[in-house]
């Protein structure tokens, strides 16, 4: 197993998206990076299990990349979810192949920062909605991150204003691909960003 | 008059004409409405027909040497094997059990063990004809009263066989003035050569059915000439029973050997729509002039017995049978059914009865008791079953466990879907339905492409979809597909119709079809797709604009069906076609409108006004 990074990317019509196509931009050729366009590769939703089990088993850190739709991804993660996580390979009794490996979601919302709080319209942060995907990481035995959230994913007019975001992303996932990046912190904090400023100065 | 073989043949047509349709208003069914006719035009009622009539008799006795054949034809080893406990405890259970009541019955009364056991064996046969037919006409068949019933008839018609073969051996003494078949070439040979001969010839059947049938079938099916096919049909069940009857045994026996020889034969639907008719008619025949034979002089003088007789007879077999269903653990319901269904003496006790006369198994005046309880147990199971409609079923209050009943075998092991021709699109679509184990039955007149077909292991049957009777025989009355005949003779089936082209597919649509499917559009719209991904477009985009662009031209062209080959129509089409581009351009990008699913432009829009809330 190598520490190299694999990005389960998720949008059914990146051609209507902004923020997702930059991001993807900026990691996908990384090296240590493998970027897996689930749509793309399954317009038909049949996915090929062994084929995304064996990935699954090359990589130590799974990103899944997606827009935040109805506090959730899109339908064909939850489509991979049920058919490659499967009973004796990620979980239960023989289903170790998943076990010390690294889970983290890189969302966008078009709802605000201060939305996704106890006091905001949508009532629970994004860890608490996130806690799905975490519990589905305790299930396999895989360490599960804060998330890597970009807000107001709609409201911006050109690259410029995406850049903070997109480097940001940039460098983590970098740190994930080097294993720089201190795990124990990064799984208690809020944001994923916060568990870098502290190491790293980013402008 | 009656010497005339047209006026012979006319009495016993307009008989059959005439009782047909009202034993069927009765609910008598047709087997019974046959030998109330025959009793009707008999010597001892109207004696139009004369008491000298054995050799109709004999005639009509083919019918039930082609209704052997057909049993043979539906008996294929896996339909044995789904049905292997009902055929063979119930089935075993209920001859044996009845033989040896009536065998006990026999000696009761006075008979030696060796006619006695002749005795039991012929009352415990059921009539196939009867039971079958009511239950049909009934729709009690799926029951599993019926399902009972359908597979203890299937084990008394192989009985039959070894009782066929048993009953020269109970012969009490020498056949001295030439027996069974009169000019056999056994004569007088020991019993148990004749029964070697049995054997043997069965063995003989399953060879030549075997390795001469099939190719003489494919040079007959070559020449394309349906009636050509019919006589050869003919031809074979005749030159079985002659070659049984030259060698002294059952036609009957040997027709029956050839059916199940044939049975996984590609031929074997056609063949069953040929014999079908002439089965039919035959054994009309048959019950006309059993009925003919009925002695009523015999009857009124011995009353009594007869009455009493048919009456003990029915309520054994009845008690006997309720007995075994309950046993093997059938519902109250199903085991009234199951015992009224078969609780008359068969059809085969006729032959049993004639040839345990010709081999004096049986004394004279027990045969003529025998023929005369036989037909009244046979009129006895209309009524009774009427009897039946006022049990209610108790499914409504029972609970789920009681009402769903676990693993119930199909009644007869036929394919669900018939693909009528077996070109490039049947293919895929048989090897398709093949994968997902559902049963296909393909016809094609091809005979060489039904040839390949079996070999890569679909069942195909060489027949003309057209012809509504090959349809029939191969289980049209349950699998799904063809055209306005299907629909017309087969209401509840499910036509799925492929169409050439548009104007193919309106002319579909508008003959009532529904289920319509143009053979290029799935070919077209994958192209389409792919052609948008390799220009750059996502693949799931492609896809939806793809099943999009489908589903607007299925829903097109059922609109614009009614208005093909009228005034209107290319306008129609034209305003159509703009219709489709403009939808799927909608918001400038293909699939826009289609769904507005992932929109963001107009979220964009709710976030520039601060109105977003998501």
């Amino acid at each position: 197993m190598d520490s190299s990074v694999l990005i389960l990317f998720a949008h059914p019509a990146l051609e209507k998206s902004r923020v997702n196509r930059v991001l993807i931009q900026a990691v996908r050729d990384l090296p240590g990076v493998y970027f897996n366009d689930l749509y793309e590769n399954y317009p038909d939703f049949q996915i090929n299990v062994a084929h995304e089990q064996e990935l699954l088993r090359r990589h130590s850190t799974v990103i899944l990349q997606h827009p935040f739709y109805w506090y959730s991804g899109p339908s064909i993660l939850k489509e991979w979810m049920d058919l490659v996580l499967e009973h004796g390979f990620a979980y239960g009794k023989t289903g170790t192949a998943l076990h010390g490996k690294t889970l983290v979601n890189a969302v966008t919302t078009a709802g605000p920062q201060d939305a996704y709080h106890p006091t905001g319209y949508n009532h629970f942060t994004m860890r608490h909605l996130l806690s799905p995907f975490e519990q589905t990481a305790n299930l396999c035995g895989m360490k599960y991150l804060a998330p890597f959230v970009v807000h107001k994913s709609l409201a911006f007019h050109n690259v410029g204003e995406m850049m903070p975001h997109v480097k940001l992303y940039r460098t983590i996932v970098q740190k994930l691909v080097e294993g720089s990046l201190d795990l124990e912190r990064a799984a208690k904090v809020e944001r994923l960003g916060d568990a870098l400023f502290s190491e790293t100065e980013y402008s | 008059m009656q010497d005339n073989f047209l006026f012979q043949a006319f009495i016993y047509l307009a008989a059959a004409t005439l009782a047909l349709p009202i034993a069927k208003r009765l609910g008598l069914g047709s087997a019974l409405g046959y030998l109330l006719a025959g009793i009707a035009i008999g010597p001892f009622v109207f004696g139009w027909v004369g008491s000298a009539d054995a050799e109709v008799m004999h005639f009509a006795e083919f019918g039930v040497v082609m209704m052997l054949f057909l049993i043979g034809l539906e008996l294929k080893p896996s339909l044995l094997w789904r049905l292997r406990v009902p055929i063979l405890g119930m089935g075993s259970a209920q001859v044996l059990l009845t033989a040896a009541a009536f065998c006990g019955f026999g000696i009761a009364f006075g008979l030696n063990l060796r006619p006695a056991i002749a005795l039991g064996l012929i009352l415990a046969m059921s009539s196939t004809a009867i039971a079958l037919q009511s239950l049909q006409e009934r729709n009690w068949l799926k029951q599993r009263g019926g399902q009972a019933s359908f597979s203890v008839l299937l084990f008394q018609d192989m009985a039959v066989i070894p009782i066929l073969a048993i009953l020269p051996l109970l012969a009490t003494r020498r056949n001295a003035e030439g027996a069974a078949a009169g000019h056999s070439l056994l004569e007088g040979l020991p019993a148990w050569q004749q029964t070697l001969a049995v054997l043997g010839a069965g063995v003989a059947v399953i060879v030549l059915g075997r390795f001469l049938a099939r190719p003489a079938f494919r040079f007959i099916a070559g020449s394309r000439l349906r009636e050509a096919f019919t006589v050869f049909a003919l031809c074979l069940v005749v030159g079985i029973a002659l070659l049984m009857q030259i060698v002294g045994l059952s036609p009957a026996l040997g027709a029956f050997l050839a059916g199940v020889v044939l049975a996984e034969s590609e031929y074997r639907h056609e063949l069953e729509a040929d014999i079908e008719p002439f089965k039919g008619l035959l054994l009309g025949l048959f019950f006309l002039s059993v009925g003919a034979s009925v002695n009523i002089p015999f009857i009124a003088s011995n009353w009594g017995m007869v009455l009493g007789g048919a009456a003990g007879v029915v309520l054994v077999k009845f008690l006997i049978l309720l007995g075994i269903a309950t046993v093997f653990g059938r519902s109250r319901r199903d085991a009234l059914l199951f015992g009224f269904a078969l609780s008359q003496v068969g059809e085969f006790a006729f032959v049993l009865i004639g040839l345990a006369e010709q081999l004096h198994v049986l004394p004279r005046d027990w045969t003529r008791a025998l023929v005369a309880i036989t037909a009244l147990s046979m009129m006895a199971t209309a009524p009774l079953l009427m009897l039946l409609g006022w049990v209610p079923h108790r499914s409504a209050n029972k609970n789920v466990e009681e009402t769903v009943e676990p693993d119930l075998p199909e009644p007869t092991e036929r394919g669900r879907v018939i693909l009528a021709g077996f070109g490039r699109m049947g293919n895929i679509i048989g090897r398709f339905l093949q994968a997902n184990q559902v049963p296909v039955t393909v016809l094609d007149t091809d005979a060489e492409l039904i040839e390949g077909v079996r070999r890569v292991g679909l069942k195909a049957y060489y027949g003309d979809a057209s012809r509504l009777d090959t349809l029939r025989a191969a289980g049209a009355e349950k699998a799904k597909e063809i055209g306005e005949m299907v629909k017309k003779h087969f209401p509840h089936l499910e036509i799925m119709a492929r169409s050439k082209s548009r104007t193919d597919a309106y002319e579909l649509i508008n003959a009532g079809f529904d289920r319509v499917y143009r053979e290029t559009l799935g070919t077209s719209m994958d192209m389409g797709a792919e052609a948008l991904h390799l220009l750059g477009f996502r693949a799931y985009q492609a896809r939806r604009a793809a099943d999009a662009f489908k589903k607007m031209n299925e829903v097109s062209v059922r609109e614009l069906a009614p208005h093909w080959g009228k005034q209107n129509y290319f306008e129609m089409l034209r305003a159509k076609i703009n219709e489709a581009e403009s939808k799927m351009q909608g918001h400038g990008l293909i699939g826009g409108a289609v769904d507005r699913a992932w929109d963001n432009e107009a979220l964009r829009e709710d976030q520039e006004r601060g109105e977003l809330r998501r």
